[in-house]
């Protein structure tokens, strides 16, 4: 059953739009992802739904409950700030226990709810710390028990990662998501970083110019994306213009850059000029024989058990291959191919509007 | 939206307070200026064209103000090098007392100067001795004596704003300019000044403002040679009210002409903007001559700086009428301080300037609180006006709002917002009122605006009302930029002279105006021993002031 629903959001500040009619509806536990970049209406539509910002248009409903217009301070949903907004004069236990005293929560009731929230972010026993003594990790978990002390109907995390040290990131992650399942609150993130969304939605709404492009599981996004910018914006892929002869019984027939190429597995799309997103494991390097599309290898980049390679086209296309790790070097031609496994890998938008 | 309408409508309220104290009181006196028996008049325009005096006077003014800008940046400047760039020992207490001008309210620096280096002073006095002269070797008057105390009190504006733009300098920039190979001559020349330009424009204002607006070291040491401050006060009690309306005028428009010359430069922002990078370090002076040159210099100047506070000190010891030609007093006694507090009469003007500049400190502080509110927080569609209007009596010479409010508020016409407050209790505090609003308003505006907005957001997330959010974090977060803005409030309203001398009665009389009779009867003694208590007062309202705000 849905708990939380954003009806039709509209947000205007003069002349643009910031959130264009967005709606999406939220299960009762669910963790959603809003991810999109910079002024794609992500910020614009976390502040709406904590109530600082007033829509022009639409709803925000928790359980039925007609929220829109509902002050942020009787909203009852928390709020991780990007950068915290850890009150400085206070200590840890008196920044937790601020949400509560506003419900009336005192003397040895309020100790045992800040005590069970520091626990629960594994910070026990840090109530008469101060803020400035503290990690940026360990801010960031304070900020967390702070709007959790509460018991909010929703929580709200507004890019929570982005404050930390790359190396600690992927570790708060995976902190972060489990603390929320076991919480098991309602929550909106926003992100710019699509691992990020992966990790830590249940399902990703992926935003553009204040509207919603598609909103699915990880899953979903990668393997069947709505449209071109979902394509490219996630997951790693290049782009190449192609032309769509037509559908055979083995798949779809395309030309690119004069080369005939046969995909399987690819959704229908009329003949005509068309953009082909890739995934780099889409595609396989080889010797440039006729059949292969002609490049030249411009960057390798060691990635690990594979390498990433970066192919320049003959007609100016750059493409991104994976490969075993020392199969090329820079410099040399190569042809290239789709790999036999392409699976979703390779998608195809055509031009022409329908 | 309602909530947005009504606070749009504070925001409007708080202008047409502003307006009413600030703005209205000032139109007023341009009208009466412009105003005869029968009607619009430029006659008064005219006699003040036509009179040589009034000429003399605005030049006066406008020359002795650049005069004191160019000797406070000859002796403010250096210094802030030599303290901000070089460590040597002593440094840090002599860098501290080279700040001590300041805590002397102009009143009471001018009577120090007055023990020290007037007619009967202490130097005059040794010198005459030494010398075997027949009377003292100069007399402390006119233009030379008025430039002696504005170089004294106002070096300490370039001093400081110098050493705040040197410790805001970033180390990676000298060293840049290093690795170009510009060396130390050609680094301040192209780096480092080009860098200071806006605190040193800063200074610049400041002094010729302060010094434009100076009404006491001519009001004591003028002689013959009047500015306009002392011509408009003297044009008032001939009674020619109109002809000092003109005055009053005159001397704003030239007030005005420096702000927008000087326009672009940044004032007061000291300590409100964040340091990047790191700050130079000091160079140490190694060479045993040159530090011991540096440490002689410094301990010479710091008892030259100190002198005045020493001899207040010295003479607020001194029995009435016992001391007369003699370098030093011959007796010294408790006496003065002691009827400070036991004589009701002179006990009278302490209380009265404590409480005076109590109320006007808290006033101009809720006011600030207020315009930082709907002006940075709320931001308000009247916020330039609101901001603008703060800051306009800092323009405005004291002498002139004085007049203003004396104009503005001794006629009883309600309906035109105009009630008699001249003679009652309230004209004072009003008048230190206005006269502080920007000065305190700047600190806590900058305060407000050193705020993460995110900040009260958090608060109304979790659940606390506008109310409980100024309360537990707006307030406290503040706490720093409300007691700078306070004390500087406090302190000068606690030594005011010029907007008193205009407006005092004799139930509200300040320490200022007591200390100036006193003076006439020749009771040295006692008029020290308030110098005193106000130098003394002043230090410590400061000292609590930096002790708070570099806390918290």
């Amino acid at each position: 059953m849905t708990f939380l629903r954003l009806d039709s959001l509209t947000k205007r500040f003069d002349s643009t739009v910031a959130v264009d009619h967005l709606s999406l509806s939220i299960e009762r536990g669910e963790m959603l992802a809003l991810l999109g970049p910079s002024g794609s209406g992500k910020t614009t539509t976390l502040r709406l739904l904590a109530g600082f910002e007033v829509p022009d248009q639409g709803q925000v409903l928790v359980e039925g409950e007609n929220v829109t217009r509902v002050d942020p301070v009787a909203r009852r949903f928390g709020m991780v700030f990007q950068h915290y907004a850890l009150f400085p004069h206070l200590d840890v236990g008196e920044n937790v226990a601020f949400g509560l005293e506003s419900l009336g929560v005192s003397g040895e009731e309020l100790e045992r709810r800040v005590a069970r929230a520091l626990t629960l972010v594994d910070l026990a026993g840090f109530e008469r710390r101060r803020i400035s003594h503290l990690s940026g990790g360990q801010q960031q978990r304070v900020a967390l028990a702070r709007a959790l002390a509460p018991e909010p109907r929703v929580l709200l995390l507004d890019e929570p990662l982005s404050n930390l040290d790359p190396s600690l990131r992927e570790r708060t992650r995976r902190e972060i998501r489990e603390l929320i399942r076991r919480v098991g609150i309602t929550t909106v993130l926003v992100t710019h970083e699509q691992d990020e969304a992966f990790d830590l939605g249940d399902r990703v709404a992926v935003l553009r110019g204040g509207r919603l492009e598609q909103v699915g599981t990880p899953e979903d996004l990668y393997a069947a994306p709505a449209n071109e910018f979902v394509a490219e914006f996630v997951g790693r892929s290049s782009t190449i213009g192609v032309l769509v002869l037509g559908r055979t019984d083995r798949g779809v027939r395309v030309a690119v850059e004069g080369v005939e190429w046969n995909l399987t597995d690819t959704a229908d799309s009329p003949p005509g000029p068309a953009r082909m997103v890739v995934r780099p494991e889409a595609l396989r390097l080889m010797d440039p024989t006729p059949g292969a599309l002609i490049g030249t290898v411009t960057e390798r980049r060691f990635t690990g058990a594979a390498s990433l390679f970066t192919v320049l086209t003959e007609g100016g296309a750059a493409l991104e291959v994976t490969g075993p790790p020392r199969s090329v070097m820079a410099g040399e031609q190569v042809g290239i191919m789709p790999s036999r496994r392409a699976g979703g890998g390779i998608h195809l938008f055509s031009r022409t509007v329908p | 939206m309602r909530p947005r309408r009504r606070v749009e409508l504070l925001g409007v309220a708080l202008l047409a307070l502003l307006a009413w104290l600030i703005v209205y009181p000032l139109i007023l006196v341009l009208v009466e200026g412009f105003r005869g028996p029968e009607g619009w008049t430029l006659d008064f325009v005219r006699l003040f064209l036509q009179q040589p005096t009034e000429a003399r006077a605005l030049w006066g003014s406008v020359w002795i103000s650049l005069a004191s800008v160019v000797l406070a940046a000859a002796i403010g400047i250096p210094l802030a090098f030599l303290f901000g760039r070089y460590d040597f020992p002593g440094r840090r207490i002599l860098g501290w007392l080279v700040a001590l001008p300041a805590v002397l309210p102009p009143l009471v620096g001018v009577i120090a100067f007055l023990f020290l280096y007037g007619e009967s002073g202490f130097i005059s006095l040794l010198l005459q001795r030494l010398l075997r002269l027949e009377a003292a070797p100069w007399a402390l008057q006119g233009a030379g004596a008025i430039l002696l105390v504005h170089a004294y009190s106002m070096y300490v504006y370039f001093y400081l704003f110098t050493r705040a733009g040197l410790a805001s300098l970033d180390t990676s920039v000298l060293e840049a300019a290093a690795s170009l190979g510009a060396g130390r001559w050609r680094t301040l020349r192209r780096v480092v000044f080009p860098l200071l330009y806006p605190a040193l424009g800063g200074a610049a204002l400041l002094t010729f403002m302060t010094s434009l607006a100076s009404f006491s070291a001519p009001y004591i040491f003028g002689g013959g040679f009047r500015v306009m401050t002392t011509q408009i006060v003297s044009t008032r009690l001939n009674g020619d009210d109109e002809l000092a309306m003109i005055e009053t005028v005159s001397l704003t428009l030239v007030a005005l002409a420096a702000l927008w010359m000087l326009r672009g430069s940044r004032f007061l922002d000291i300590g409100a903007g964040g340091r990047k990078g790191l700050a130079p370090a000091r160079v140490r002076v190694q060479r045993h001559w040159a530090r011991l040159t540096l440490g002689v210099i410094g301990w010479g100047l710091a008892v030259l700086l100190l002198l005045p506070h020493l001899t207040l000190l010295l003479v607020s010891f001194v029995p009435l009428g016992t001391w007369t030609t003699e370098p030093l007093p011959p007796a010294y006694t408790w006496r003065n301080y002691l009827t400070l507090v036991e004589d009701p009469v002179r006990a009278g003007p302490l209380f009265n300037s404590l409480w005076l500049a109590t109320v006007s400190t808290v006033a101009a502080v809720g006011i600030a609180i207020a315009a930082g509110i709907l002006s940075v927080r709320r931001r308000v569609r009247s916020r330039g006006i609101i901001e603008g209007l703060l800051g306009l009596p800092w323009a405005v010479p004291g002498t002139v709002f004085a007049i203003a409010l004396a104009t503005a508020f001794s006629v009883r016409a309600p309906l035109a917002g105009r009630f008699v407050l001249v003679g009652t209790l309230w004209i004072l505090p009003l008048a230190y009122l206005v006269r502080n609003l920007p000065i305190t308003s700047r600190a806590i505006l900058a305060g407000f605006r050193a705020l993460d907005p995110s900040l009260d957001e958090a608060a109304a997330t979790l659940g606390a009302g506008r109310w409980r959010t100024l309360r537990r974090v707006t307030l406290p977060l503040l706490r720093p930029a409300l007691v700078a803005g306070a004390s500087l409030a406090f302190v000068t309203a606690f030594g005011d002279f010029v907007t008193s001398i205009m407006l005092y009665t004799y139930d509200t009389r300040p320490i200022s105006l007591e200390i100036l009779s006193s003076l006439r009867q020749s009771d040295v003694g006692v008029a020290a021993a308030y110098g005193v208590v106000v130098m003394a007062v002043s230090a410590a309202v400061f000292a609590v002031g930096a002790d708070q705000g570099s806390g918290g």
